[in-house]
């Protein structure tokens, strides 16, 4: 598939935002943290920021971004309007924590229930966008619950480690943050590389020969295309990425996403004053690169069936 | 829940006006939807006979051809070099006058000095009576690259051909082959008949060396290596004789198997026909004993033996030459397996099977009929076996008898016109007597007179040649001299190639029309492009001075010309598709249709037919103009249309003639002709009766309809020639028989060629010494979506074939180390060329080849010349040779030897795989330019939004 | 409403497409172009027309494949377009209800007003039959000509499909694929016409036919496969005369 760039953008950032919106609600309501309205500033601040800007981003690559307001309307069978749904919901709880935090300072009783809210919203919404993928047949790499298990565990997991960086600016207590942070890049890093292998190993779902139907004169291959110059098609779902550039992709994904991060966090850790917040933010932030290249490679690596019209024999 | 809105019933067009197609050469009916003066839509039309209301994909590309943004809107000069594209517009007046004073001059002097050659015109019974008012001998279409071994084979032997002579019985045939056919021809006919063929069960046999397109659905598929057929064909046949397996009746009365042939080696009449009373044929009466005319009623022809004429000369039937001829071993399918590349025993069974079926599977029709001799017989007798063929066949320098190879197979089984054989198309079949001679022999050629009789003839022996005392060519193209005596649509192929060396002799002015001669219509195509512009250093003008070349869009012949005058496109003209041309009848009636103009032309052009009959009364050609000099047909080609007449009574059209428009076929001429025509969606149909369908060749009832129609000079049968005693007059003059005889260089070489039966010879390619080097074959096939190079200017068209590659086998890639998209140079013994390569299994192993005129040159056409036409796309063009290489004397052209058929697909190759380097096909070419002032072609093309309700 | 019918009309409309016909002309899908760049989805954009590379909007595009090797190889014309799923993912993914089935005839469309060119109803149908109009901004697809087959200002015969009308090999039919009885369901029935990538499990309306077996010396219409020599005595001199014999005397 195209890695279209507002899309990957639209992922990441969101899956930070809502991740880290999550990890606020989650504390909030535990009452884990201070009502200081510039940690609540900060804090729903970025995870907005990133979840309105990946929103915003999302609807760059629309054909009509003024009509993006119908993308809700049929909640009932599509999980993309589902997502729009679950999205916009969350703004409402989050609203109500935020105004309450940075004007009044109040995050407990009723606000600590809206701010649970926040972190269950948020968590559906990932988990819808995860669907979105997940429901798609016609790509086999992306129809498996690895996919929405893997966008809930990355959103998790790059909320915790911003959370940290967040925990380490305001020095607050880190160390539950650090072990839960250190915990989800582990269990993120073990989801993604089982979702590669699993799908370097993948059975063969389709071929040219169940896509014509002309199995039984043997081996199907094309002959011509139907047009010489690239279609539509081509374009959006004939992406394709080489074997070996897929391969040093995912090595620099598994360092800057996982394990750079992970030696960061425990660094910020056995750290402390500056040097911690450097670190924890080092890790964040060379998280995301390894991120983007995570999601670079989860639209590029996928092939659709429909490349087996165009040359493929098997998907 | 939404409530969705669906217009379901749109209105359509504010007009739908019917004309005919020219999105190729199948002349398809079609309805031209118009809304706000715009075409909207064009579809098939139902009732044509063509047709039938399908519509090619060409066909349904008409509006961007007709939009297409390399159309041409005005007269161009040339004011740079030849091939620079630069011109400067000037307007009508100028360039007739222009056009006239060369012309003129040319007619005065010595009108050979006019070369006058048309590319796919349609409207050849215009051009070439035009070129005989001019005088010139030098005129011809396209046909001599085309199929002429088709035309000539077909037309020799039995009065009609392939494609536009006739066709299978569709609806009746059990059994049908294809030969090497081009898919872009007849194709519409071709792809219902094949449609109705799988699906009523028929058998279905392509022999052709790639399996694509037509061959892809056959339900054998026959890979057989180039030029190798007639061998084939000649083996299938030697398998029916030496099983007995022909239809003997049919044989002895309706084709010549039972004229008598001198037996006399070494004599004049060696091989002639014994001719008795009124120089008809004889036979050996079987049952009386004596000599026989064999075209009478009771005539019972032996088939064999020898026998005495009276004054003691020894004479056989023509049938037991045959018969021995083929029955030799040197045909039988164990000795041409290797040869074809089809196994002997796949040769053995397909003649079993046509035998089965002809003679085991007859259809019986309960339809009395009489033939000529007023025998009647009580219903027609079907042996349903059919045959097509086309370029695949002709397009090589053995293709004459090839094709007439299979003809005689056809005969032999008795499946010519019968009910589901292969049936004639009125006006065909037409006899040789119907058939003119051609004219352009030096006392037929005289200053500002008209040539005495037609260009394009059929020759009966050598002294109908076009050649002076000498023995000297008289036609710029050499048509109709020694080295293609029988070339019956000329050699447009060899015509700038000989007016640049002056052989055999120079012109002043070349007239073009249609014919892409500076790119893929011609051979050795960078050549060509360097003899258009070559400059004489006696006279410092280019050697072939004048180029007047018409055209309605930017090809790549337009750079080279020096006056262009612009056409219009299908949709904004008149036309006529004319029984005195290549008509539109089928096997059941007669019919021809004509081209209206449904737009008119937004730009300063002129149909070119109106501005031939503007040119030749400017030049007063007789037929032209008034007595008072002004012009006959001030209207153009309408009037021409309307009121021209050949003969008394006969015109351009068939239908509503008279002054009443209650006439067929010949009558009056009728000022309402042509209203008539749009009335009934532009074209006539006329069905014939029942008794007349089957058997016209002999059917007395069909000869005198078609007599009275004007189809056919006479009510004589049209005996099928197995035996051909025309080719055998050259053959004997080879010989040092009679006075006319060829140049000794070309003794040998008639000789081969115009054997009276049908032989194989290698191709001369295959000939050529070292050509062992060259292993493989390297042909073309059409892409059913293009015609020629015109697609390639339509914007949805060149979204389906933007680029060719060429196609191997994957055996040949394995052993060159080739796989996909690589690339490769392809040599041959006069070229070479980069391309991109593409494995495949179904094509013959030795055979390599590609889409036909899809690469183009960078400014042409107007398309971005960076795209892939120009980068990726490619001509096997320029590795043929328009010459055969010589040792001694005057070269030969790379054609049939009868006919004078480019041999395209002659050419050897060899392949390797070249080193990384620049991806781009080679050779390039540089960019031309743009004539002036064309509009800007779109980044994006809306086409059909403002027919959207509320779109503008 | 981009849920599927909750109660489909019986009525099943679609095409079936015999391979064993297609000669892979494009008649079908030049004619679909330009009958459909005027009509429901108007226009077909074509980005470059005459640039490099160009590329444009259609419904129906034919492919060439090659299915086994050496004798038993067949080259296969494949013409695709939308098949008109009874399960269309394309129509339950949309988030804006603008892409539905009808409930009349089973009619995939795309209701271009509501379209907000996510896209995703691309991704979701395996066969590649929808198209992106980038100049536009929304996705368009096949109607199977909705504005033709039941359009009271054209002739009966002619509300069929623009890609059936025009097809030249007549390897095109366009029926209620719902109605058992019908043409194209007896068709399917008698031809063993079939689903393409049925692992997809939704149920494409459209069927293909199968390529008929080749018939060379397996499918041979003789039994034998070659002929006895006919010189009987007397050599060729007599096989000749026995071929005349009763010849030349006609009723």
């Amino acid at each position: 598939m195209n890695p279209a760039y507002s899309v990957i953008f639209f992922t990441t950032a969101s899956g930070l935002g809502y991740g880290l919106l999550a990890f606020i609600g989650v504390f909030v309501s535990l009452g884990l943290l201070p009502a200081d309205r510039w940690l609540g500033l900060w804090g729903l601040g970025v995870a907005l920021a990133a979840i309105t800007f990946g929103l915003l981003a999302s609807t760059f690559h629309l054909g009509h971004p003024e009509r993006a307001w119908r993308a809700v309307t049929q909640w009932r069978s599509s999980w993309l309007a589902r997502e729009g749904v679950v999205a916009l919901l969350t703004y409402v709880p989050a609203a109500v924590l935020g105004i309450s935090w940075v004007f009044f300072e109040q995050i407990s009783g009723g606000i600590a229930l809206a701010a649970l809210l926040v972190a269950v919203t948020s968590t559906i919404t990932v988990y819808c966008t995860g669907m979105i993928y997940a429901s798609i047949k016609a790509i086999p790499a992306w129809h498996q619950t690895a996919v929405p298990v893997n966008y809930v565990l990355l959103a998790a997991m790059t909320g915790a480690v911003w959370f940290l960086a967040l925990l380490h600016i305001f020095d607050l207590p880190t160390v539950p943050v650090t072990v839960i942070a250190v915990v989800l890049l582990v269990f993120g890093l073990a989801a993604k590389m089982n979702y590669w292998r699993q799908n370097d190993d993948a059975p063969v779902t389709s071929t040219s020969g169940t896509a014509t139907g002309l199995s039984e004169l043997g081996d199907v291959r094309l002959l011509e295309t139907p047009n010489t110059s690239a279609n539509y098609l081509n374009k959006e779902m004939g992406f394709k990425v080489a074997r070996k550039h897929a391969v040093k992709l995912r090595r620099i994904a598994i360092a800057t996403g996982f394990v750079v991060p992970i030696i960061f966090v425990i660094l910020a850790a056995l750290a402390s004053g500056i040097s911690a917040v450097f670190f924890s933010l080092f890790a964040a932030i060379i998280m995301m690169i390894g991120i983007v290249t995570e999601r670079w490679l989860f639209f590029a690596e996928a092939r659709h069936v429909v490349n087996l019209y165009y040359g493929e024999t098997t998907i | 829940m939404q409530d969705h809105k669906v217009e379901l019933s749109p209105e359509g067009a504010d007009e739908v006006k019917y004309t005919t197609c020219y999105m190729c050469a199948c002349r398809c009916g079609i309805k031209v939807h118009i809304k706000d003066n715009q075409v909207k839509y064009i579809e098939g039309n139902r009732n044509h006979p063509v047709n039938q209301g399908v519509l090619c994909g060409k066909g349904s590309a008409g509006i961007m051809q007709h939009n297409s943004p390399a159309r041409l809107k005005k007269p161009l000069k040339r004011v740079g070099p030849r091939g620079s594209g630069e011109f400067k517009e000037i307007d009508w007046e100028e360039a007739l006058d222009i056009a006239t004073a060369w012309l003129a001059r040319a007619r005065a002097t010595n009108p050979r000095k006019l070369a006058f050659f048309t590319g796919r015109d349609q409207s050849q019974s215009l051009t070439s009576w035009w070129a005989q008012q001019f005088g010139t001998p030098n005129y011809a279409a396209h046909g001599g690259f085309c199929s002429v071994n088709m035309a000539a084979a077909g037309l020799y032997t039995m009065g009609s051909a392939f494609w536009e002579f006739g066709e299978p019985d569709w609806d009746r045939t059990k059994y049908f082959m294809m030969f090497g056919v081009a898919e872009d021809h007849d194709s519409n006919p071709i792809k219902r008949g094949l449609g109705k063929l799988k699906t009523r069960g028929a058998k279905y046999i392509s022999i052709n060396p790639v399996k694509t397109g037509y061959s892809a659905i056959a339900d054998e598929w026959i890979g057989i290596r180039p030029g190798t057929d007639g061998l084939f064909i000649l083996s299938l046949i030697h398998e029916l004789l030496r099983a007995g397996k022909v239809d003997a009746e049919y044989l002895q009365r309706y084709t010549n198997a039972s004229w008598l042939v001198f037996d006399a080696p070494g004599t004049a009449d060696d091989g002639l026909f014994a001719r008795g009373e009124n120089d008809e044929p004889q036979c050996w009466d079987r049952q009386s004993g004596e000599l026989a005319n064999p075209k009478t009623a009771g005539a019972n022809g032996a088939l064999n033996g020898q026998y005495q004429l009276p004054d003691g000369r020894k004479v056989r039937p023509s049938f037991e030459i045959l018969a021995e001829r083929y029955l030799d071993d040197k045909y039988a399918p164990d000795t041409v397996a290797d040869q074809c590349g089809v196994p002997a025993a796949t040769i053995k069974r397909i003649a079993t099977e046509l035998a089965h079926v002809a003679f085991e599977e007859e259809i019986v029709i309960e339809q009395p009929w009489t033939d000529w001799t007023g025998r009647k017989h009580d219903k027609m007798i079907g042996r349903p076996v059919s045959m097509h063929a086309m370029r695949g066949i002709s397009a090589h320098s053995n293709g004459f008898h090839t094709c007439r190879s299979i003809h005689i197979l056809q005969l032999l089984l008795g499946s010519v016109d019968c009910p589901g054989g292969w049936r004639f198309k009125a006006p065909y079949p037409k006899g040789l007597d119907s058939l003119p001679r051609p004219s352009g022999r030096p006392d037929q050629v005289t200053p500002n007179t008209p040539l005495r009789g037609p260009h394009l003839g059929f020759t009966r022996g050598p002294e109908d040649l076009l050649i002076d005392d000498d023995g000297k060519p008289q036609r710029i193209d050499k048509a109709f001299s020694w080295d293609a005596p029988m070339a019956a649509h000329g050699m447009m192929h060899m015509v700038i190639s000989n007016a640049w060396k002056g052989d055999p002799y120079k012109i002043d002015t070349l007239f073009m029309y249609m014919a892409n001669m500076a790119w893929n219509s011609s051979m050795n195509t960078d050549e060509t492009i360097k003899m258009l512009t070559d400059v004489d250093p006696d006279t410092g003008d280019y050697k072939i001075p004048r180029i007047i070349y018409s055209d309605a869009y930017y090809s790549e012949t337009v750079a080279y010309a020096d006056l262009i005058l612009p056409d219009t496109t299908y949709l904004e003209r008149w036309d006529c598709i004319s029984m005195l041309d290549r008509p539109i009848g089928h096997a059941d009636g007669a019919g021809d249709a004509i081209r209206q103009p449904v737009m008119e032309p937004d730009r300063d052009v002129r149909p070119f037919q109106s501005v031939l009959l503007d040119l030749g009364a400017r030049l007063g050609l007789s037929g032209m103009v008034n007595e008072d000099g002004t012009p006959k047909y001030p209207d153009g080609y309408r009037d021409y249309i309307t009121y021209h007449e050949r003969r008394p009574g006969i015109g351009l059209l068939s239908g509503w003639r008279g002054r009443d428009g209650k006439d067929t076929g010949t009558g009056e001429a009728n000022a309402h002709q042509i209203e008539e025509y749009i009335k009934h969606q532009c074209f006539w149909h006329e069905e014939f009766p029942d008794q007349i369908k089957f058997y016209k060749h002999v059917n007395k009832e069909y000869l005198e309809y078609a007599h009275k129609k004007g189809f056919i000079v006479n009510e004589e049968p049209i005996i099928a020639q197995l035996y051909s005693e025309e080719m055998q007059k050259f053959r004997l003059s080879a010989d040092g028989h009679g006075e006319i005889q060829p140049p000794d260089n070309r003794r040998d070489r008639i000789r081969e060629a115009f054997d009276p039966l049908p032989t194989w010879y290698p191709t001369y390619e295959a000939r050529i010494d070292g050509v062992e080097e060259y292993p493989l074959y390297a042909i073309t096939q059409r892409p059913m979506v293009m015609y020629h190079s015109w697609g390639t200017q339509n914007a949805w068209l060149r979204q389906i074939h933007g680029q060719n590659a060429l196609y191997i086998s994957n055996e040949l890639g394995r052993k060159h180390d080739l796989a996909n998209d690589d690339w490769a140079w392809l040599t041959s013994r006069s070229g070479r060329i980069k391309v991109q390569v593409k494995l495949m299994d179904g094509v013959e192993p030795n055979t390599v080849w590609t889409w036909n005129a899809i690469g183009k040159r960078g400014g042409a056409w107007r398309i971005d010349p960076k795209s892939s036409e120009v980068k990726d796309g490619f001509l096997m063009n320029h590795l043929i040779d328009e010459l055969l290489p010589t040792k001694t004397g005057t070269q030969l052209s790379n054609s049939d030897p009868v006919t004078g058929q480019a041999a395209w697909y002659d050419a050897r190759v060899k392949i390797e795989k070249a080193s990384p380097g620049t991806e781009e096909t080679l050779p390039q070419f540089p960019i031309l330019s743009e004539p002036p002032d064309l509009p800007q072609t779109p980044k994006v093309s809306r086409f059909g939004a403002t027919f959207r309700k509320g779109g503008k | 409403m981009t849920s599927l019918p909750a109660n489909p009309s019986p009525t099943k409309l679609g095409l079936v497409v015999d391979l064993d016909i297609c000669v892979g002309c494009h008649a079908c899908a030049v004619n679909c172009k330009e009958w459909n760049t005027g009509g429901y989805h108007a226009p077909l954009t074509d980005t470059n027309p005459d640039g490099t590379d160009p590329s444009g909007v259609w419904f129906n595009r034919v492919h060439a494949f090659e299915a086994g090797e050496g004798k038993a190889g067949r080259t296969v014309h494949f013409p695709r377009s939308c098949l008109h799923c009874e399960d269309a993912p394309c129509v339950t993914v949309c988030p804006t209800g603008a892409s539905y089935k009808r409930d009349e005839d089973g009619i995939v469309l795309i209701d271009e007003s509501m379209c907000i060119g996510c896209k995703l109803c691309s991704w979701s149908c395996p066969y590649g039959a929808r198209e992106y109009d980038a100049d536009v901004g929304v996705m368009k697809k096949c109607t199977l000509c909705i504005d033709r087959i039941y359009n009271e200002n054209m002739e009966i015969v002619d509300r069929v499909p623009a890609c059936v009308a025009t097809c030249p090999a007549g390897a095109r039919h366009f029926g209620d694929l719902g109605d058992p009885a019908s043409d194209v369901s007896r068709l399917v029935v008698d031809r063993d016409g079939y689903d393409l990538m049925p692992e997809m499990e939704i149920r494409p309306t459209n069927k293909y036919l199968p390529p008929r077996p080749r018939r060379d010396e397996d499918g041979a219409i003789t039994a034998a496969t070659s002929m006895e020599d006919a010189s009987p005595e007397g050599g060729f001199l007599g096989w000749v005369d026995k071929l005349l014999s009763g010849a030349g005397d006609v009723k």
